[in-house]
């Protein structure tokens, strides 16, 4: 059973999530009972998680790489470890639903559905990006696929995540709102407040906090005095669980059970994946605060690399299937480079064209040297 | 024509806006069961019901935020905030959020939502509730801040902060909310980023806003019966700000009186003579004066309070010291 926190009155049980979320692990124990479990999806589903987190995986390598060539500016923050609670998570959710995030959103930009192109070209700054450049690494949109926002500001997305839940239910809608946030941001006050209001208010979101252990280099033992986030829910008499973020389908299982309870009562909840980063903090942080050992956990809790041979012992894939998903994903990379570098720069011109969305009479339109008058 | 106070102004507009777009609804700290802590919102919850008068916790960055997050999605959220200075506990949800939805991604999406405010001391209040830092707001591109002094103008301003897409604060003063004015019965809403000349004149300019903007009308009704004809502008609009208008007006009088509620030292006076000197330099005949408040925690002794905040004397004091220099020059 999944580890679980909830208030009596909540509907959602049953689960088949494995218990997880120890710092070291236990990976081949856990395989095993995945393989089990493999079979509550269609062959067709589990290759396509797989395509999708080889996906994410090969783009931020290229994002990574794109950085260093000096072709990417500010932080960039990567996915690198967290593909199978990125692609799970994503699974669960309607085209419709509602996504927002932290900064560290490649992989949701292009598991929500956004191609690739459009995401590296954000990366790259140019106006065929998800925001026409203006935004960069940590604030992708895309309205098409519901995707309101990456968010910068640690905490910021959960007050907007909860309004929409709101602006839902204020229409009776049948959508629900993920708010996506790192292990850290359960410490800021706009944690608490929306989570107390979310549930005040029966609101259809569900907050996912993916917990790798670490904020920048601070670990959860050194920053929250229950380290065990997700029973932060109690305190709302919301349910909250947990869940094994380097397993999608334990992750799409929780993620898609919660979503639903949302959708059908408006109750929201609360999951932790656990996972690990990968790398550092941002593509420029070398992580050296980190232990020989915990590295060497986070690499061998590749998940990636565990879907792939689980797939293929459980026959769902076999070695030439996989070279080939690998092939069409690394083609869909090279072309989102090829087509982030064609693209054009935003034009100087264009600098004021989006402060304000109602046109307002004595908007400054100067630049630092122009005079006032 | 109805001569009603600038309360009533407020509540009325609301209403009418609630009205006529179900996308309209309130939100914020006891303004339903309680009926507002100045009762701007008195009625409207037994009117309109709990889905469009929403009573919060005490928790201004989740509420704000969760205002900021429906509008993305097109409601027309009106949060009230008890007074400004609780607005600093939403600082992140207005500044690093409301304020970057519409130009950080592109244009894809916005929040049209207002936040009515009141600023102001003189009340006794203390250190804490009565400061005036719409500046820290008035600062900041993508936000728009309005500052009606007049129930006319509340009710002009309130209209098109409704109708604008973008984030506008709105700022309104303990001091103004039962003064009285005429509210044409067919106003239409006014234009965000106009100043008024609310008083023609000749001889010297005087600039304000909000509870301000009326003590400088009372002062030129003064200055008037000393034989001084003072232009009066009222700004209105604190972003964006109107250049053309204070500048006008200054070429033509050649000296400049600013009266603010807040802080001399940053405050919105030195972004307008600043202003003043980049347009009228060459028309001036003294140096523009700023009258403000004293840079001081305010103190909740009253003979201190009055000696910290700007008034009709102080004022007026500074007209006749400004039009004294003007005398020695022209």
């Amino acid at each position: 059973m999944a580890e679980t926190a909830t208030r009596s009155k909540s509907a959602t049980s049953g689960s088949k999530g494995r218990r997880s979320g120890t710092r070291s692990g236990g990976n081949r124990v856990q395989q095993r009972q995945e393989n089990t479990a493999l079979a509550s999806e269609s062959p067709e589903a589990l290759r396509d998680y797989f395509r999708q987190m080889s996906l994410v995986r090969r783009f931020e390598e290229r994002a990574a790489q794109g950085y260093t060539q000096a072709k990417i500016g500010g932080y960039c923050h990567l996915n690198l470890g967290e593909e199978a609670t990125v692609v799970g998570l994503m699974s669960a959710l309607r085209r419709s639903d509602y996504l927002f995030t932290n900064y560290r959103e490649h992989g949701y930009a292009l598991a929500k559905g956004i191609e690739p192109g459009k995401v590296m070209a954000e990366l790259y700054g140019r106006t065929t990006g998800t925001s026409k450049g203006l935004g960069g690494s940590m604030h992708m949109f895309d309205t098409e696929v519901g995707l309101l926002g990456g968010y910068g500001i640690v905490g910021g997305q959960i007050p907007l995540a909860t309004g929409a839940a709101l602006a839902i239910d204020y229409r009776g809608g049948d959508e629900v709102v993920l708010c996506q946030m790192g292990d850290g941001t359960t410490n800021i006050g706009a944690f608490h407040e929306s989570m107390n209001i979310a549930a005040l208010w029966n609101l259809p979101v569900v907050f996912v906090v993916v917990n790798n252990y670490l904020g920048m280099g601070t670990t959860v033992d050194m920053s929250s005095a229950e380290s065990e986030l997700y029973k932060r829910a109690v305190a709302y008499r919301m349910h909250g669980e947990r869940v094994d973020g380097n397993d999608v389908v334990a992750v799409r299982e929780a993620a898609g059970r919660l979503v639903e309870h949302a959708r059908k009562t408006g109750q929201p909840a609360m999951l932790e994946a656990v996972s690990h980063r990968m790398k550092g903090h941002s593509v420029v942080d070398p992580a050296k605060y980190r232990s020989p050992e915990d590295a060497e956990a986070a690499r061998e809790a590749d998940p990636v690399a565990a879907f792939r041979s689980q797939l293929i012992s459980a026959g769902v894939l076999d070695e030439d299937g996989a070279a080939e998903i690998e092939r069409t994903v690394q083609a869909d990379v090279d072309a989102a480079v090829a087509f982030a570098d064609d693209s054009p720069h935003p034009d100087p011109a264009t600098l004021f064209d989006y402060t304000y969305a109602t046109p307002v009479a004595n908007d400054s339109r100067r630049l630092p040297a122009d005079p006032v008058f | 024509m109805a001569v009603i106070t600038y309360r009533q102004a407020l509540h009325d507009t609301l209403r009418e806006e609630m009205l006529s777009d179900e996308n309209v609804f309130l939100i914020g700290e006891e303004i339903g069961v309680f009926e507002g802590s100045y009762k701007i919102t008195a009625g409207l919850l037994e009117e309109f019901g709990e889905k469009r008068v929403r009573d919060t916790p005490i928790a201004e960055e989740g509420f704000v935020g969760a205002a900021v997050g429906a509008a993305m999605l097109g409601l027309r959220p009106v949060v009230e905030l008890m007074t400004i200075n609780f607005s600093l506990l939403a600082l992140d949800q207005i500044v690093n959020h409301a304020a970057k939805i519409y130009g950080m991604f592109g244009g894809q999406s916005n929040a049209p939502m207002v936040l009515r405010t009141p600023g102001g001391g003189g009340q006794q209040l203390g250190a804490t509730h009565s400061q005036n830092i719409e500046l820290y707001y008035a600062f900041v591109p993508g936000l728009k801040v309005v500052a009606p002094s007049t129930p006319a103008d509340a009710r002009a301003l309130l209209k098109a902060s409704l109708a604008d897409n973008d984030p506008v604060l709105f700022l309104e003063n303990l001091a103004l909310y039962n003064t009285k004015g005429e509210v044409p019965d067919e106003l239409p809403p006014a234009e965000i980023g106009k100043a008024g000349v609310t008083r023609p004149g000749s001889d010297i300019t005087i600039i304000g806003y909000s509870r301000m903007a009326t003590v400088a009308t009372q002062v030129a009704d003064q200055l008037g019966e000393e034989g001084i004809s003072a232009e009066v502008i009222d700004l209105r609009s604190l972003r964006p700000l109107d250049r053309e208008t204070l500048v006008d007006s200054v070429r033509k009088t050649g000296c400049a009186v600013i009266a603010e509620d807040d802080w001399l030292t940053y405050g919105i006076g030195a972004e307008i003579a600043a202003s003043i000197s980049d347009g009228a330099f060459d028309y001036l005949d003294a140096p523009v004066r700023r009258v403000a408040a004293a840079e001081v925690p305010l103190p909740y002794a009253k003979p201190l309070e009055r000696a910290a905040l700007p008034s009709a004397e102080s004022l007026h004091t500074a007209v006749r010291q400004t039009l004294d220099a003007v005398g020695h020059r022209r």
